[in-house]
């Protein structure tokens, strides 16, 4: 089994573990955090993507290397935004979670939590 | 559309540095509001206003009529190597139009964002005006950017802004709303960027030119185009991926909620189609176009049905919206070309683009109005607008003209945009796309005369606006609804492919009629569908009218019920993941068996 097999492998696991988690898991922290493991398993395959691509006798193709460079940027930027509103809503409302907008309304509406 | 010429001979064309000017002045005018802050940054972000306003009608002016693309190569690196903005006629209509509605929109939240006299700095006026120059910006660059990668940060830096603008007010539900924008939008990013990673390991280029000479039906291939597509379709809202829209743009402020509807999901929908129709036009096939299309007609049914059975004004125009975004997809089984088996630039991507603007000007517009309207009666909701068509006669005006717009009646840029679509479906033949177009137009107007048989009806006693609304933020609501009414008039030949002779000239009985059927049909859609809390409207012959409309509306109201309980239960997180997934492998499929 060559490397790139065994990484694109291991990238493929982590995208699943991750999809599974942000469809399932109810938390939004765990959401985030699924999401950045998602981000692990593709950022992988870029590597792999890189590896595969090297056919100029170089070690690797260095443009999947500047694309994951800046998908880590994008990708930590999410991240940051994502906490900066979950710690708002917590502020906010004592409970982080999403559950509570099953029926979404429009304005302010004092009956509701 | 981009020309595909034999040899790559790209050079920055002359006025190609507009395009550079065009992504840069939005942005270092968010940057320098950002750092002047206080009370001048609402200046510097006035002022940035109409410089890109301009830039955007000189790039407009700059195209050749030839139909070559202006060009800029950045550090004059031509790719594979380089990146490269490119503006075509598409991107140029896309530029201008977004400029107009950002520019309204700034005079329209001039008066809900201004930092009080005591503060020195406020936190929602601080971060609107930045917001809204990112928003700006990343627009520009999904409209120039010449690589899928570049879409890529473009469209991220789009939500990013975006998110935010849902939360200004910082209440908790909007806060809730925001969290689920950005959640589910980063599952869509998530996959278009393993699609773009599988595109690169095939053909090692992302340039949309090259990619398009090289690219060819592979599994690799199809895998990434439905990956990539379905990731977009869930930041467009498409349904069944609908779950953030409405109450993210129905709870943002009246500003906000206008950027989002009118532009920042057509920055996603505009690379759909950069995709499909300049990427890989041979690869999706026949079925896959038809399954976008019925996902349309689904978001139709189910965002019209919806929004009738509101009873909030904002978040009625919330569910127009997702109609709205269904009728986009309309056109792509309408420009499939058999023959070649690939999709043709010709009218049906024409009257797509023009729905697609004609609906962002009118939607601002309506948002703009109905913002107005809730800060005139201190709340929105649709049974209790009595006597607001006396007090604010303007915004009332602008939202029917807004919903007249976006019916398709002459001259409008949707009457357009159907007399395109209406043609290349019977030119290819698909006479039921043909329906659900006119149906789209109905449903239209049957939300737009439920809402206005109750802000025209007279007031139980005088109603007394609550505020003052300044007449530039009416101003700023009739000119963009106007102007959506009279997109229709202009010549679009020089920017998009209208055929020659599309544009009938109708005789003045034909446009009566054409504008007459549907808002009737409409009426009767809103009596049988709408929620009438107190009975009927008072129409003439109201007693004999109940008789024979009574045992259908009780029927209707009950699948309208079961309607909106299905689109509660695909609001729901784990549903909504779960169609995403579906849809990856149903789109996948779909390109297999037809391409």
């Amino acid at each position: 089994m060559s490397a790139a097999i065994v990484f694109g492998l291991c990238a493929a696991v982590a995208v699943g573990l991750g999809l599974y988690g942000v469809i399932t898991n109810p938390q939004p922290l765990r959401k985030i955090l699924a999401f950045n493991l998602i981000g692990s398993g593709v950022f992988t395959f870029f590597g792999v993507v890189a590896h595969r691509g090297a056919a100029a006798g170089f070690g690797g193709d260095p443009v999947p290397q500047a694309l994951v460079i800046t998908g880590l940027v994008v990708a930590f930027s999410a991240t940051a935004l994502a906490i900066a509103l979950l710690l708002r809503l917590l502020q906010a409302t004592g409970s982080a979670t999403l559950r509570a907008d099953a029926s979404p309304s429009a304005g302010s509406d004092p009956a509701k939590p | 559309m981009m020309p595909h010429p034999t040899a790559v001979v790209e050079a920055v064309t002359s006025g190609g540095s507009l395009l550079v000017l065009s992504i840069v002045v939005p942005l270092s005018g968010a940057l320098l509001a950002f750092a002047a802050g206080g009370r001048h940054l609402e200046r510097v972000a006035l002022a940035t206003l109409p410089v890109g306003l301009a830039i955007a009608v000189a790039i407009a002016f700059a195209i050749p009529s030839t139909g070559d693309p202006l060009v800029y190569l950045l550090g004059a690196w031509a790719p594979p190597l380089g990146v490269a903005l490119r503006a075509d006629g598409l991107s140029a209509v896309m530029l201008v139009i977004a400029a107009v509605v950002i520019c309204a929109i700034g005079v329209f939240a001039h008066a809900d964002f201004q930092t009080p006299a005591g503060a020195a700095e406020a936190r929602a006026p601080f971060a609107f005006w930045i917001l809204l120059l990112v928003i700006w910006g990343a627009l520009n660059t999904v409209f120039l950017a010449g690589d899928l990668f570049t879409l890529y940060v473009a469209l991220e830096l789009l939500t990013f802004a975006a998110v935010p603008l849902v939360c200004l007010d910082g209440r908790a539900e909007t806060l809730r709303a925001a969290l689920r924008y950005l959640l589910f939008a980063l599952l869509g990013s998530v996959l278009y960027l393993v699609g773009t990673a599988l595109l690169y390991g095939a053909y090692g280029t992302l340039d949309i030119i090259l990619l398009s000479r090289r690219v060819h039906a592979e599994p690799a291939t199809l895998v990434a185009a439905a990956l990539m597509t379905v990731g977009l379709l869930a930041k467009t809202a498409l349904f069944p991926l609908h779950l953030w829209l409405p109450p993210a743009h129905a709870g943002a402020p009246p500003a906000g909620s206008a950027v989002l509807s009118a532009l920042v999901v057509k920055g996603s929908f505009f690379i759909v189609i950069r995709l499909w129709f300049d990427v890989m036009p041979a690869v999706p096939g026949f079925a896959a176009t038809q399954l976008l299309a019925v996902l349309g007609a689904a978001a139709i049914l189910f965002g019209s049905v919806v929004a009738l059975r509101q009873e909030r004004l904002k978040l009625l125009i919330a569910y127009s919206t997702l109609a709205q975004i269904g009728y986009l997809f309309l056109m792509f089984p309408l420009a499939f070309a058999p023959a070649p088996g690939e999709l043709h630039s010709g009218s049906a991507l024409s009257g797509g683009v023009l729905q697609a603007i004609s609906h962002a000007t009118a939607k601002a517009a309506m948002f703009m109005s109905a913002g107005l309207i809730y800060a005139a009666l201190g709340h929105d909701r649709i049974a209790g607008l009595g006597g607001i068509g006396r007090a604010l006669p303007i915004s009332v005006l602008a939202f029917a003209l807004g919903g007249v717009a976006l019916i398709g009646v002459p001259p409008g840029g949707a009457y357009l945009a159907k007399e395109l679509l209406l043609q290349a479906a019977g030119e290819t033949e698909q006479w039921w796309w043909a329906i659900v177009i006119q149906a789209g137009g109905i449903f239209t107007s049957a939300y737009l005369v439920l809402v206005l048989v109750h802000a025209l009806a007279p007031a139980d006693k005088p109603v007394a606006s609550r505020v003052h609304v300044p007449w530039y933020q009416e101003a700023a609501a009739l000119s963009l609804a106007l102007c959506s009414l009279l997109l229709g008039l202009v010549h679009w030949e020089a920017y998009l492919p209208v055929p020659q002779g599309a544009r009938s000239s109708p005789s003045v009985l034909e446009m009566l009629s054409s504008a007459l059927w549907p808002i009737l049909a409409g009426g009767v859609l809103a009596i049988l569908l709408g929620r009438w809390s107190d009975g009927l409207p008072r129409i003439p012959l109201r007693g004999l009218t109940e008789a024979i409309v009574g045992p259908v509306r009780s029927r209707a109201l009950t699948a309208g019920e079961a309607l909106e309980r299905a689109d509660g239960i695909l609001r729901q997180w784990p549903a909504a993941g779960l169609s995403l997934l579906a849809l990856v492998i149903a789109l996948g499929a779909a390109m297999l068996v037809g391409g």
